[in-house]
């Protein structure tokens, strides 16, 4: 057998890239480049922890990449439970895209205000706009401000959700620290699905903490719009061992569900009763964010049905949606999840754009929770397209165990910790 | 609106690299876009492509976390490492449970993955 002369195969190498890439372009009905060669343009809308990875990794891929955020710092969820009851500074939490700039891609400072599929460009706030070959949006959410009877936009000074980190997480903080002792919190928790399923349960535990060591004749009330959460077994025997008399979880079932609020009185209303507090964070309900649905790509129920291998929106083709935004099976919305699928995303991405078929992939989740300082779960899952949505593979993840020992649960409070400093270095390191 | 942008480092893909392995890579792409409906190329096949699963794990394992970087490290000692997690041999606060959503063959591949891109990725 005669092996090809390194000439030869290096032409060979570029008649098979260049072809391919032509048929590519020729199959998405896109006019070729004026410049043979000319690396494909990627827009990512939204720079979290969704869309920085994946702007990061397609931008390693060699794709011309924009990424496109509505702020030039980002303040980061992860850990902003903990700024609430003064365990983290605040500053802890805010990100810059410099590291990323210098990656050689372009970050654009501007609000995306609309997409046209058809002719593949993003139109801006300052009324410019952006052409694609493919987009990837990782918008996160929006709060649904039609959801609660009286909690609209005017209501969040009143009744902090403290749901997008930053001034709303200085807020509560500030709420808290300020509340009378022996006073009443309020938290409600809403249906699902929304972003960081146990999240408003490491808030209750973190609030539970501060109130205990702070304000110990005080009460805190959770009120949930459903009747089981994430992690429920490890978060109830712990509130039953650290905060017996100082937290009342109430279910659906109980009660559970707000009905309504009244900022100006602090009332919060359920179909069974009605509450004073003095310091209220209701977490409503909550959709994609703007775009996506501006863009085409979600559905009726607010979240954006996307293909799992490619993340492309089974809506709009040629939109790629990851991160909170999508419709992404049993994957909870985590920043761990928007991670991990940015990765696959943009390999999917650039595999698209070479002409070549994305391998079906598996994906991680992890998510820590605090329920006091140095005292750490977990839940963990992998996942895997099943029938063209992403499923559980049997036999993996779950939660820590129900009767592991403090120290365990310490080194766990540490790994948290870890995980946060690792994954932001990766993000926007 | 503000613009950032520093000198562009990287250029596109470089096609010079003799590896057959991306030869075939490449053929495969290009039968893949010949026939339109794109059919799977042979796994391992798409040279610096990670396989299923790898992308996940720098989301804890990098230089300097306590779960210490896998990039690096001998295949042999990860795919051990991740049978053990997997039958319970090795204590683990959450890698048995990770390691459990992955086969011995795709241990293998990321294990191989790891080893061959070698430390600080
Ligand atoms: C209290 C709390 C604790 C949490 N703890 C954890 C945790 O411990 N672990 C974990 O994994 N996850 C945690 N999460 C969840 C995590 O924060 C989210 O899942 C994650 O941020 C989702 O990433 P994303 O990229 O989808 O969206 P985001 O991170 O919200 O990023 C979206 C970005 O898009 C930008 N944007 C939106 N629309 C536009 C537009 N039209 N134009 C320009 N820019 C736009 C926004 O400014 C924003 O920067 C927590 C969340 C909360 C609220
Ligand atoms: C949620 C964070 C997390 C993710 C994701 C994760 N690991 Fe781990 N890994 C750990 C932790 C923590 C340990 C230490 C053992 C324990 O407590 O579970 C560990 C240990 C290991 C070890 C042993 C390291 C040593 O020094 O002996 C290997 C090998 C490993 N992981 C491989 C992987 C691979 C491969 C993946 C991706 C498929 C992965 N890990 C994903 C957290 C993670």
């Amino acid at each position: 057998m005669s092996r090809p002369g390194a000439k030869t195969r290096r032409s060979l190498l570029r008649t098979a890239a260049t072809a391919s890439a032509a048929l590519a372009l020729a199959r998405s009905g896109l006019p070729r480049p004026a410049l043979a060669g000319a690396a494909p343009r990627v827009v990512v809308i939204g720079g979290g922890f969704g869309g920085a990875t994946a702007a990061r990794a397609l931008r390693r891929g060699g794709v011309d990449v924009t990424l496109v955020d509505s702020r030039a710092t980002y303040v980061a969820c992860p850990f902003s439970n903990e700024v609430i009851v003064g365990l983290q500074p605040l500053a802890a939490q805010s990100f810059g895209y410099g590291n990323l700039a210098r990656t050689g891609l372009t970050f654009v400072e501007a609000t995306a205000t609309g997409v046209d599929a058809a002719a593949r460009t993003v139109r801006l706030s300052d009324g410019s706009s952006l052409a694609y070959d493919r987009l990837v949006l990782s918008p996160g959410i929006d709060l649904r401000f039609d959801a609660v009877p009286g909690y609209d936009p005017e209501a969040v000074t009143a009744m902090p959700h403290a749901w997008k980190a930053g001034e709303q997480t200085a807020l509560l903080a500030r709420q808290l620290e300020a509340m009378r002792e022996g006073g009443t919190v309020i938290l409600s928790a809403p249906a699902n699905p929304y972003r960081c399923p146990p999240g408003p349960y490491e808030r209750a535990s973190l609030i539970a903490h501060f109130l205990k060591t702070r304000k110990p004749r005080a009460k805190l009330i959770l009120l949930d719009a459903k009747d089981s959460f994430s992690k429920q077994r490890l978060f109830e025997s712990a509130w039953a061992a650290l905060y017996p008399d100082l937290l009342e979880y109430v279910p659906l079932a109980a009660g559970g569900g707000v009905t309504a609020v009244e900022p100006a009185t602090m009332t919060v209303r359920t179909d069974f009763a009605e509450y004073k507090a003095d310091v209220a964070c209701i977490i409503p309900p909550q959709r994609a964010g703007a775009i996506a649905a501006l863009a085409g790509a979600a559905d009726r129920s607010g979240w954006c049905p996307i293909d799992p291998v490619t993340f492309e929106s089974t809506l709009v083709p040629g939109i790629h949606v990851i991160g909170d935004a999508a419709i992404a099976g049993s994957m909870p919305k985590s920043a761990f999840s928007a991670n991990a699928q940015a990765k696959v995303c943009a390999q999917a991405v650039i595999d698209l754009l070479a002409g070549r078929a994305p391998e079906a992939p598996k994906l991680i989740n992890t998510c820590y929770s605090l329920v006091a300082p140095g005292y750490g779960i977990s839940v963990a899952g992998v996942f895997h397209p099943v029938n063209g949505q992403l499923a559980d593979v049997e036999g993996a993840g779950g939660i820590s165990p129900v009767d592991a020992p403090a120290s365990v649960r310490a080194q766990e409070a540490a790994y948290a910790a870890d995980w946060y400093r690792t994954i932001t270095r990766e993000v926007f390191g | 609106m503000r613009r950032m942008r520093a000198a562009p480092a990287l250029a596109a893909p470089a096609l010079s690299a003799p590896a057959l392995a991306r030869v075939a890579a490449l053929l495969c792409a290009l039968a893949a876009a010949l026939m339109g409906p794109l059919l799977p190329c042979p796994a391992g096949a798409v040279e610096g492509r990670p396989p299923p699963g790898a992308a996940a794990c720098t989301g804890c394992h990098a230089a300097g976390a306590a779960m210490g970087p896998l990039a690096g490290r001998p295949e042999a000692e990860i795919v051990a490492a991740l049978a053990d997690y997997r039958s319970g041999a090795r204590p683990a606060s959450v890698m048995n449970r990770i390691a459990k959503g992955f086969t011995e063959g795709e241990s293998r591949a990321i294990a191989a993955y790891f080893a061959q891109i070698g430390p600080e990725r």
